[in-house]
């Protein structure tokens, strides 16, 4: 039996409010919170809510025939939890089938396989348990931000236990051979790599309302039509992309939704394919061969490499200060400064640095709400200027506090934080003092409570309860004083989450610009 | 095709964008091929008695000549009228370098002008004046002449251009280089609008310098969109000898304002946003080059800033000055409130200054490798600078891609599209 691997991708960044200089040092929050509750609440109405309902309604149609996958990043989770709790739930219903792979994936759609392992790991697994605990279902596959892959990359999610790792099938690496099988990683050949077919998926992701397009309008019945076309030992397609496909990038009125609703239909009744998610493929077929991968591949743009987010000096410049800081949070524990660490690395902050759209022009501009890369890149700069401040500042006062091995001041500040949390809701302005109370309070784990205090809003606050597999991570990436960290780190975490629960102050208003993963365009 | 192009000045003598601009086209005309009659007017002084005369572009001394190509001294002749006229001034102004410049040092001016053409009467220090009178010598070139299409640049000569077109009935272009709305903002000189008004509807084609240009003579003067056309300015590509080491004598960096002291090119804003930059970085100089109407200003708020320790003015520069200010320059600064092109920048970037430029002026529509801001809006013109001078990256960028992105606005590109126009005006199919 042959199969359709439907794997689709949610993911929405924290896009960054415009920050000048002069907030520099006296203003430390970072976001727009009014785009990002614009964006995040049209694309639920658009694409994520109705295209959930037309998932669930084929599953119970297709008793478990039709199988689907998922992966969510943390960001976008986040954001659901402040503004549509509702997607959450509905991607609930989905998981309860049976019929949904929920993927793992960085917890903030970072590039920190580029910046640094051991972040790396650390969101890996962060967002595994989150998936784990929202969808009672521990997630085997991995796929990176972009699907960006290497073999070195690919060994690293092997050790850490995943059995199948998603990326593009990208030509340069495939030579002669097909995507359309299963293959396994170069240096650890227990991952299997399975790799998008970029042909079908961008018919789809990019074509399916393109007028010029020889094959418009794409039906299911033409589309299944291709698939039957295809060599018959070929076992596999991999359809990957963004979810927006449905519903914001095709719009709803370019029969997106028709197409979908009708391709298991003309799937079952025409052909051999049937529906499959990475891990039953995992479980029923062996890998062809091994794929060689030495440098890094991306699903982006023709070259399908990193020149997106890596292809110039701006991106090199903010990725190095970035990633220079990755030693200093280890030692942080402020969990503001700790989720604005992770919400600053999403990739797609420095992929509106790119200039590699000046020619191309027009498409492009739609996923970056900045004018131009140089707008971008210093109104980041900007940001990590004064974050990198924070960071020290918080490392200053965790020695300064270390020294002094004061105990008496824990109540006062204490008493201190709560009218703190209520004043950081019109602004955020002042994690500096909020996070020095916190130092103070507990001067001895302080350092290391980090790992585990989970920036993040809501929810989570109970994964830390149950620290099974992160304290596995923790001790490759950092084997130092595990252990004691998690019995501080839970009430932490549950006091902590009610501050930043918090919605933020509306920022400034700035142009809605639809921003999802991946660059678009040059895919055709 | 041959052009009788009403133009302003000339090598060697230019002395501002106008020039520099009908220089650069009349030359890339010609690599297509065009011919071109190039008029200007000039105060002859007292050695001439004609009217105007007829000059080959090979008999011009000229410092660059080598800069010339041979099919430019083949299709360009050159003719000078003589008259007062004199770009970028308004009527007030005129009157005013009239009064200083004309009465005071050449007297026995009223000798220049034939009899056929003498006005009864003394010549009054009248702009208006000046503009029919060299309607009316280019009414008589025009008689003598042969063309297939009439080219006037700025409003000046738009009243030449127009009696050119009734006595030969060829077609003619008017070439929009900047508005009344650019150069007195809201206060526009009703006179001046007029002829502006007048000249574009008289013209069978109207071309502007960008589409911030474009959209003010739709809007503005109420010209159909279908005949006006953008031609984005270019610059001539100069290989200057390695630049020599000019020393900076100061540690810090410096940031630079080149140009007019007028309400149009918004030196306030500039002021205002040097405040704003040192009120974070100490180490840092603001240099306003140039002079004008609103210098005496700028200096009183500078100071009521108390800022002039790291605020400098040089007052006008010209030449080598130029030069040397953008070698020194660390940040070019052009806050234009609005600017039909903007070629200073292009000058800029050429010499590896990295640029802010506002949105509101046209060149901001050629250059991708430049950061852009509204004029008005001083915070982000501010984060402009400091970025620059902060962040390392962006000095990289525009050093690598800056340069080459100038030297690739060629006029020839610029030509052909002003060749189309003609074609498209006198019905040939190429």
């Amino acid at each position: 039996m042959r199969s359709v691997c439907l794997y689709f991708q949610v993911h929405q960044p924290y896009r960054l409010r415009t920050y000048r200089f002069f907030n520099i040092g006296q203003d430390h929050y970072y976001y727009d919170d009014y785009q990002n509750r614009h964006i995040i609440r049209r694309v639920a109405e658009k694409c994520y809510l109705p295209a959930n309902r037309m998932m669930l309604q084929l599953i119970n149609e297709f008793g478990k025939a039709f199988k689907v996958s998922y992966s969510i990043s943390g960001t976008a989770l986040d954001q659901f939890e402040q503004y549509v709790p509702e997607v959450i739930d509905s991607f609930r219903m989905l998981a309860a089938t049976g019929c949904v792979e929920f993927i793992s994936e960085t917890e903030y759609h970072s590039l920190a396989c580029l910046g640094n392992e051991q972040e790396f790991i650390r969101q890996v697994e962060t967002h595994r348990k989150r998936i784990e605990k929202l969808f009672s279902q521990t997630p085997q596959t991995f796929r990176n931000s972009e699907l960006i892959y290497s073999d070195s990359i690919g060994e690293t999610i092997g050790n850490l236990g995943f059995h199948t790792m998603l990326t593009e099938g990208a030509k340069h690496v495939l030579g002669w051979k097909s995507p359309n099988y299963i293959y396994c990683n170069n240096l650890n050949p227990k991952l299997r790599v399975l790799l998008r077919n970029f042909r079908l998926s961008d018919d789809m992701s990019f074509r399916f309302s393109e007028k010029k397009w020889s094959e418009w309008p794409l039906t299911a019945e033409k589309f299944v039509g291709w698939l039957n076309a295809m060599d018959p030992h070929e076992e596999v397609v991999n359809l990957f992309m963004d979810y927006e496909t449905i519903g914001e990038h095709q719009w709803k009125e370019s029969g997106i939704f028709d197409f979908f609703y009708h391709l298991p239909s003309a799937l079952f009744s025409n052909s051999n394919f049937t529906f499959s998610t990475p891990e039953e493929l995992y479980n029923r077929l062996q890998p062809m061969a091994a794929i060689s991968v030495p440098y890094a591949i991306s699903w982006a743009d023709e070259e399908r490499d990193l020149t997106a987010w890596k292809g110039n000096e701006l991106q090199s410049e903010a990725l190095s200060k970035l990633y220079s800081l990755s030693d200093a949070i280890t030692k942080c524990n402020d969990p503001v400064i700790l989720r604005d660490w992770g919400y600053l690395q999403s990739s797609n902050h420095f992929y509106y640095m790119s200039t590699k759209w000046f020619s191309a022009g027009e498409v492009h501009k739609h996923f970056n709400p900045y004018n131009s890369p140089y707008d971008a890149f210093i109104n980041y700069m900007n940001t990590i200027s004064d974050f990198s401040i924070r960071v020290e500042d918080c490392l200053n006062a965790i020695s300064s506090v270390a020294e002094k091995t004061v105990k008496k001041p824990a109540l006062k500040a204490k008493k201190e934080a709560k009218p703190k949390a209520a004043a950081k809701v019109q602004k955020e302005a002042k994690p500096k003092p909020a996070a020095k109370e916190k130092k103070e309070a507990k001067p001895k784990p302080v350092a290391k409570v980090q790992k585990e205090a989970k920036p993040k809003p809501a929810v989570k606050e109970k994964k830390e309860a149950k620290p099974k597999p992160v304290a596995k991570v923790l001790k490759e990436a950092k084997p130092k004083a595990v252990a004691k960290v998690k019995k501080e780190a839970k009430p932490k975490a549950a006091k902590k989450v009610k501050k930043e629960a918090k919605p933020k102050p509306a920022a400034k208003v700035k142009k809605p610009a639809k921003t999802a993963s991946a660059p678009k365009k040059a895919k055709q | 095709m041959k052009v009788l192009m009403f133009g302003w000045e000339f090598p060697p003598h230019i002395t501002g964008g106008l020039g520099t601009a009908c220089f650069g086209l009349t030359k890339g005309l010609a690599k297509h091929g065009v011919e071109v009659v190039f008029v200007v007017p000039k105060s002859f002084g007292d050695e001439s008695q004609e009217g105007f005369r007829l000059i080959n572009a090979s008999d011009i001394e000229l410092d660059f000549t080598q800069t010339l190509t041979r099919e430019f001294r083949e299709k360009i002749s050159y003719m000078e009228v003589g008259s007062n006229l004199v770009p970028y001034l308004d009527p007030e102004e005129f009157e005013k370098w009239y009064s200083e410049e004309v009465v005071k040092k050449k007297p026995e001016i009223h000798s220049v002008y034939t009899r056929k053409y003498q006005f009864s009467g003394k010549y009054g220090a009248n702009l208006m004046e000046e503009v029919s009178r060299y309607a009316l010598v280019a009414l008589s070139i025009a008689g003598q002449v042969d063309y297939d299409i009439i080219h006037a640049h700025d409003w000046l000569t738009y009243a030449a251009g127009i009696a050119a077109k009734k006595i030969s009935g060829k077609p003619l272009v008017v070439h929009v280089h900047a508005t009344e709305f650019d150069r007195s903002g809201e206060n526009v000189n009703q006179v001046v609008y007029d002829i502006e008004r007048n000249g574009m509807e008289e013209a069978d084609r109207v071309i502007t310098v960008s589409n911030f240009t474009r959209q003010i003579v739709i809007e503005r003067y109420g010209i159909p969109a279908e005949k006006v056309f953008t031609v984005h300015n270019a610059v001539e590509p100069v290989d200057k000898p390695e630049q020599e080491d000019v020393t900076k004598h100061v540690r810090e960096k410096i940031v630079t304002f080149l140009g007019r002291v007028t309400y149009q090119k918004g030196p306030d804003y500039f002021v205002e946003a040097a405040h704003k930059v040192l009120q974070r970085d100490p180490n840092v100089r603001f240099v306003m080059a140039g002079s004008g109407d609103l210098l005496n200003r700028m200096i009183r708020r500078v100071a009521q800033l108390k800022i002039g320790t790291r605020f400098h003015f040089t007052g006008f520069l010209a030449g080598a000055e130029v030069d040397h200010m953008f070698a020194m320059s660390d940040v070019y600064v052009m806050p234009s409130v609005s600017e039909p092109f903007g070629i200073s920048p292009l000058e800029a970037m050429r010499t590896n200054v990295p640029v802010v430029i506002s949105k509101q002026s046209g060149v901001a529509e050629v250059l991708q490798h430049a950061l852009k801001v509204d004029f008005w809006d001083i915070d982000a013109l501010a984060d402009a600078i400091y970025g620059i001078l902060h962040y390392d990256g962006l000095r990289k960028m525009f050093a690598r891609y800056g340069k080459s992105e100038v030297d690739n606005l060629l006029w020839e590109n610029a030509a052909i599209k002003v060749l189309d126009i003609y074609n498209n005006a006198t019905g040939h199919n190429k």
